[in-house]
């Protein structure tokens, strides 16, 4: 087929060159009338080609049809053959505009149309802080081990590789590995999830991300800020996932209302150390939400999380392990996101608003070294965000968060770790972002951290950039 | 006595399942139209016995979706979902069809329909690199604005919905030959009007046309983003303008949803009208229904050619 295209686009070619003979060009260049009239003929060329080559497709393109299975045909009331032909008889467009044909397969049918979808982030950036990050802590919160800030100066951040597909007609599987700049991969997400469970039920199982509060089942090249606010990082340890179950239900109506649950290890914060036989966490959650007119849209939701952790460990700005933590922790999330598009269409403009609050409540042993001290901890904390678009790729972004704590039992020494020392953490970000398409987004963010005393000014410019697969994202 | 109670207890169980479940018209075959045109062919062929929700409007871009909350309580129930397909809706529609925990309308389910699947694609891309910016590897799918594609999607909505929808196959089998005999006279009436359109050169704000400009043997000759996806830069525009010079084009088109800024602006200096199309139902007032929607078209291309 390639050489017969070939052989007529030359003909075509040659054909049209003696219609229009160019020679006069070397001879006659002065004359102005001359080069107008040439410029004409090469238009008039160039259409003609243009015509030919369409007609050429055309006809390739029928021929490939014809190789072409028809539409499926399942009723027996109508036949596939529905482009009735008096169509293509009645057409008075002449004959280049042909009736276009009906068609079934879409794209190639390989093996490789199976393939996942694979998509990786590349993350990076610039980092300056006015204080020294080696003393960063969080008054009166004993944090995981990703509670803290970035490094200084330059450094490239977590890359991530994405596998997602739907496995066969039940199930749906994704694989997320986050590749740190120092070395080694580490599983982020790899679950499992029903396609089609009945009574509007979802099942997940494996690792991920909990459905709890807003923000935490996203992952991080979707935030809009370059670090996810104070009590995410203090409560959540920036963000809450584990091995184990979820179980989703939609009810069936107009409006969104989802009830959820899930059962998970028990091993990673704010658990620690699978108890219950490897069943230590357990929490639920509800969302609401729904649309107001065509310009707004918004979701709420309330969850609990619970969990007994036996020798959670809490860390300094270094890694080490300062403290470990022994008991049980409950945790209470009330959520709302509202967002606002002119007529709907987020294109040009959009704003978003959301807040979370937290509060927590453990009780147990907490200590250094043996023997563990009582500590009772009621904390609370909470953030409010306002991202705005204001014309298409830009966007600028504010952030308030706020932690309280009121600690008491024999662990809160003075200049501990669970001693505020009448502090109360809060930190405040601007941002603006930049993104040339879906797939790229440059950001800088200015913020005031007044998570300790020693008020800190920090600024960071990153870039999240998205390769291959275009993934959806969630509301 | 103990086998009483236990079928009390069962039938008590069934009757909160029934009223919990099941809504007023629960005899109706719910209809979730990712775009207006669908919505409005569901419409035609399904009458009072479909009741449909339509997922956008003709103000916003079907590319540029968020998949809200109420969209996905809307599929939660949905028997027939009605999409464009060929990426179209890559951006949300994947999300809502895993979140709406319904298993009757995911791919390969007689309950979806792409659209896209059943006509012939045009701009089929020999090479996909996002350099060129946000292509759709499986061709160009924008094919409602060529009136002959929707002829072919009726047809298969036909076949979806009886077999969905069994009791009433010979309502919608009457409705759609109702249907197709107004469409043949209409197709037959706007090929007559758009004669005069036939060979004109257009610039398009987006490569959203194709169809369109096949059908009435119209003539794209550039785009106003640089790449699809990509909004106009001046740098773009300029250079455009500069051609235009050399190669006039007789209008400027673009849709409803389209910022109409850049083509206002090279139309007043290349001294040609920018044309808005409302490019789906709903897009322009006279655009009301499927019939509308051409009708409009073509009016605003004939007003347009005139005025050259």
């Amino acid at each position: 087929m390639n050489s017969i295209k070939k052989w007529a686009i030359c003909a075509l070619v040659m054909a049209t060159y003696t219609m229009y003979p160019l020679q006069p060009l070397a001879a006659e260049i002065n004359n102005q009338q001359e080069i107008n009239n040439l410029k004409q003929q090469l238009q008039q060329t160039e259409t003609l080609l243009k015509k030919m080559q369409s007609r050429l497709d055309r006809l390739e393109q029928r021929q490939a049809q014809a190789s072409e299975q028809t539409i499926p045909a399942a009723s027996p009331v109508v036949s596939p053959s529905i482009t009735s032909p008096q169509y293509s008889q009645s057409q008075p467009l002449a004959s280049p505009v042909a009736m276009p044909q009906p068609a079934t397969s879409s794209g190639s049918a390989s093996a490789n149309a199976f393939n996942p979808e694979i998509s990786a982030v590349l993350n990076g950036g610039y980092y300056m802080f006015t204080q020294p990050t080696s003393g960063f802590a969080i008054p009166g919160f004993a944090v995981g081990d990703a509670a803290g800030l970035g490094k200084r100066g330059f450094s490239l951040n977590e890359s991530e590789l994405d596998l997602a597909s739907n496995i066969d007609n039940m199930f749906y599987g994704s694989l997320t590995v986050s590749l740190a700049p120092e070395g080694g991969a580490n599983v982020e997400e790899a679950f499992v999830q029903t396609l089609n469970a009945p009574l509007g039920m979802t099942v997940k199982a494996g690792r991920f991300f909990s459905g709890i509060g807003y923000l935490n089942q996203f992952h991080a090249h979707h935030d809009d800020f370059l670090d996810r606010p104070l009590p995410n990082r203090a409560f959540l340890n920036t963000q809450f996932g584990d091995d184990g179950v979820q179980l989703r239900w939609l009810a069936p109506t107009d409006t969104f209302l989802e009830l959820g649950g899930e059962l998970y290890s028990g091993n990673a914060f704010p658990g620690g150390g699978g108890a219950f036989r490897g069943q230590g966490t357990w929490d639920a959650f509800m969302n609401v939400g729904g649309d107001i007119g065509y310009s707004q849209s918004w979701k709420a939701g309330l969850s609990y999380l619970q969990t007994r952790a036996i020798a959670r460990d809490a860390f300094d700005a270094a890694g080490n392990v300062a403290g470990r933590f022994s008991g049980n922790s409950r945790l209470l999330l009330a959520n709302m996101v509202w967002k606002w598009a002119p007529n709907g269409n987020r294109l040009y403009q959009n704003f978003r608003f959301q807040s979370e609050f937290f509060y927590r409540y453990e009780n147990g042993l907490f200590g250094v070294t043996t023997p563990l001290l009582a500590y009772q901890g009621r904390q609370f904390g909470w953030y409010g965000e306002g991202v705005y678009q204001f014309m298409r790729r830009w966007r600028v972004g504010v952030r308030h968060s706020e932690l309280f704590a009121n600690n008491s039992g024999a662990a809160v020494i003075t200049g501990g770790l669970l001693d505020t020392g009448g502090h109360r953490p809060r930190r405040d970000s601007v941002v603006v972002g930049f993104s040339n398409s879906e797939f790229s987004r440059i950001r800088l963010q200015l913020s005031r951290d007044a998570t300790q005393p020693k008020v800190d000014y920090q600024l960071g410019l990153q870039y999240i950039m998205l390769l291959g697969a275009h993934g959806a994202h969630q509301f | 006595m103990k086998h009483h109670l236990r079928m009390t207890i069962y039938a008590l169980l069934t009757g909160a399942i029934m009223a919990g479940f099941s809504s007023p018209a629960w005899a109706s075959i719910r209809v979730f139209a990712c775009e207006p045109e669908w919505a409005a062919l569901a419409t035609e062929i399904g009458g009072d016995n479909v009741s449909i929700y339509t997922a956008t409007h003709a103000l916003q871009d079907p590319h540029h979706i968020q998949a809200r909350p109420s969209l996905i309580a809307r599929m939660r129930r949905a028997n027939l979902v009605i999409a464009t397909g060929a990426q179209l809706e890559i951006g949300w529609l994947p999300v809502l069809l895993r979140q709406s925990a319904n298993p009757k309308i995911q791919p390969g389910k007689v309950g979806y329909l792409a659209a896209a699947n059943y006509v012939q694609k045009l701009n089929i891309p020999n090479r996909v690199d996002r350099v060129m910016g946000d292509i759709h590897p499986s061709g160009n799918p924008h094919i409602q604005t060529d009136p002959r594609n929707i002829a072919i999607v009726a047809a298969v909505l036909l076949q979806r919905l009886q077999q969905i929808d069994p009791a009433h196959a010979d309502a919608y089998q009457a409705r759609y030959q109702d249907f197709t005999g107004r469409w043949n006279a209409a197709l037959q009436r706007w090929q007559q009007q758009a004669m005069p359109l036939r060979g004109e050169r257009v610039l398009v704000y987006h490569k959203g046309w194709a169809y369109l400009l096949r059908w009435l043997g119209m003539v794209e000759s550039d785009a106003l983003e640089p790449v699809p996806g990509v909004p106009p830069t001046t740098s773009h525009l300029s250079s455009l303008l500069s051609k235009l010079k050399q190669q006039p084009v007789a209008m400027i088109i673009y849709a409803a949803y389209q910022n109409s800024r850049a083509a206002e602006w090279l139309a007043g200096r290349a001294d040609i009208k920018a044309v808005k199309l409302p490019f789906t139902v709903g897009g322009t007032d006279a655009a009301s229904d499927l019939f509308g929607l051409y009708d409009d078209t073509i009016h605003r291309l004939l007003i347009a050619a005139q005025a050259k």
